[in-house]
């Protein structure tokens, strides 16, 4: 063929990958350059699971928008309640309050509630990259968390456990054994996934200088969590901007600095490691007490009392309906999930509803980065970065 | 270094532009003119007393009674030195404001949700297109005019993109 005729552009193919493709995990839209097998550039197009909690929360009162935040990463729901309600102490300035049988039930639930993410992403990334046992060794300890949340409140997907003020409910007989069992347990699971990949070749061919990002371009891109501490960024909310009870338990923040999806599926394993350290400490220091704060006109008061006094019902009828009066002004709070920073910018103008309620979610800030983490390599390293920036579309799109 | 340092530091170079400034909780705001936003965003991350090299978030509050009608909120962090603090500034209906996306790349899809959400257009943004709302959709949803169930005239775009036979007009009432 002449030479002149195969210009450079006429080999380069565009290619939707997705919305419905099965590595993406929901649904994202991947449009792709290609130049045979390498991708020139790309684009990445989110929003398809766009339901409007941002503007739905302007219409809602503090605790009727709690349910709301556990359909936003729904991987871990207790992670988000969590996020969501320290914004809102901060707001009304009761932080320092809670009493330390909350915060120590808040930091197992947010803690179990990281462990149970990070071990679907292990299972889905391997799932997606060709090792299929590892799903199955996933999700059988994951069944093991769920059934440990169920037995807190009820519910194995949404939540909806931590509000504002403390906890919904004091952990129920039992719970602390099974929590003990299971972290006794973790450790030899974690050693059965590490057998099953870290020295697999195949993982490793697929994983090891793919979707590179250099420390400077992952703070830069504003990738948060796990993704930068691959790339060697030394940074973590619960030790580098302490919130509830972290600072009196010891544990470690795993950082590598390769930039690589193989550091952050390293990441990730150590983290799971660290977090049922703290677990392990968590069972011994649990203090006994409350588990509400003593703030009558912003919590809610013990149904036996709603149902026996009048006037706790009519006070109970008017937080429902109108909800609580916050104070004006305006906050940031940022808790260390799963996926990332996610962090609630709440706007009030003293009424019972938010004026503005913004949602940094970490999955959004982090699939903005993909194009450069992508640019260059083949095509089959997209599927194995989607895997290792473990996002969720629910969050994404909001 | 305190709020009252940082804020002071601030004062001393852009004493003329700062609007206001408050401290709620902790956190220090301040709201800049935006003819010298992109230049504070660039002496804020590159100072070394000060290095906020971390975009945290970029989004608007919408006010429809006031005569510069949005408030566009930036959050910053300083990772060497572990400190948070908030940039404001505010816009009218229709005025661009200069996009920080050359200062912190994060920006790039935080102003492209503000300008879907919003319509608050960014002066030298590299892509500046809807993100979450689909591209030919008219209105932007965030706007406290804009009602929570949606306009009618929506049907018409749904009309446009859904598969014949489904979910056909009437549909669910849509109550302003």
């Amino acid at each position: 063929m002449n030479e002149a005729y195969v210009t450079k552009n006429e080999r380069e193919v565009i290619l939707n990958v997705g919305p419905q493709h099965p590595a993406t995990h929901g649904v994202l839209r991947y449009v792709v350059k290609l130049d045979g097998e390498r991708i020139v550039s790309s684009d990445p197009q989110v929003g398809f699971l766009h339901r409007g909690i941002e503007k739905l929360a302007e219409y809602m009162t503090y605790h009727q928008f709690n349910p709301y935040t556990d359909r936003l990463d729904y991987l871990a729901s207790m992670n988000n309640n969590l996020a969501y309600v320290m914004a809102v102490e901060k707001l009304l300035g009761i932080s320092d309050k809670i009493p330390p049988r909350a915060q120590y039930i808040r930091v197992i639930m947010a803690e179990l509630g990281r462990i149970a993410s990070h071990l679907v992403w292990l299972a889905t990334h391997a799932l997606d990259i060709g090792a299929m046992t590892v799903f199955l060794y996933c999700f059988r300890e994951r069944e093991y968390i769920i059934d440990m949340f169920e037995m807190a409140c009820g519910n194995r997907l949404t939540y909806n456990y931590i509000r504002i003020g403390g906890v919904a409910r004091d952990l129920p007989d039992g719970f602390l054994d099974r929590l003990k069992e299971f972290t006794n347990l973790f450790y030899g699971k974690v050693k059965e996934y590490h057998q099953l990949l870290s020295k697999n070749r195949i993982w490793l061919k697929r994983t090891k200088d793919v979707g590179y990002i250099s420390k400077e371009d992952a703070v830069n891109y504003g990738i948060a969590g796990p993704c930068t501490r691959g790339s060697g960024v030394d940074w973590d909310l619960r030790r580098d901007m302490p919130y509830l009870v972290y600072p009196e338990l010891n544990f470690e923040i795993p950082v590598y600095d390769e930039g690589d999806v193989y550091a952050r599926y390293l990441v990730r394993m150590e983290e799971m490691v660290q977090s049922n350290r703290i677990l392990e400490q968590c069972v011994e220091k649990i203090p006994d007490g409350e588990v509400m704060v003593d703030e009558p006109q912003y919590v809610w008061e013990p149904k036996e009392r709603i149902m026996t006094h009048n006037y706790a019902l009519m006070k109970h009828f008017v937080k429902v309906v109108k909800g609580f009066k916050a104070p004006p002004g305006e906050v940031y709070f940022g808790a260390e999930n799963p996926k990332g920073e996610l962090g609630f910018y709440i706007y009030s103008t003293g009424e019972g509803k938010p004026y503005r309620l913004k949602i940094r979610a970490p999955s959004f800030i982090n699939i903005s980065a993909m194009p450069k983490m992508v640019e260059g390599g083949l095509i089959a390293d997209i599927i194995s970065v989607i895997g290792s920036l473990d996002f969720v579309f629910g969050e994404c799109d909001r | 270094m305190t709020n009252e340092e940082l804020y002071e530091k601030i004062k001393s170079r852009f004493g003329d532009y700062i609007v206001e400034h408050s401290e709620f909780r902790g956190e220090l705001s301040v709201t800049v003119k935006k003819e010298k936003l992109v230049e504070l965003m660039n002496f804020l991350k590159n100072d070394p007393e000060l290095l906020f090299d971390y975009l945290v978030l970029v989004t608007a509050v919408d006010f429809p009674d006031r005569d510069e009608r949005f408030d566009i909120v930036y959050e910053l962090r300083s990772l060497p030195h572990k400190m948070i603090m908030r940039v404001k500034t505010r816009t009218k209906d229709g005025e661009p404001v200069d996009s920080v996306s050359s200062i912190w790349h994060s920006a790039n899809w935080d102003e492209r949700e503000v300008f879907d959400m919003f319509g608050v257009k960014f002066n030298n943004h590299p892509d500046l297109r809807r993100i979450l709302m689909p591209e030919d959709w008219e209105g932007h949803p965030l706007r406290k005019e804009y009602p929570l169930k949606g306009k009618p005239e929506d049907d018409v775009w749904l009309d446009k993109h859904l598969p014949e036979g489904q979910l056909k007009k009437p549909r669910h009432t849509r109550m302003p």
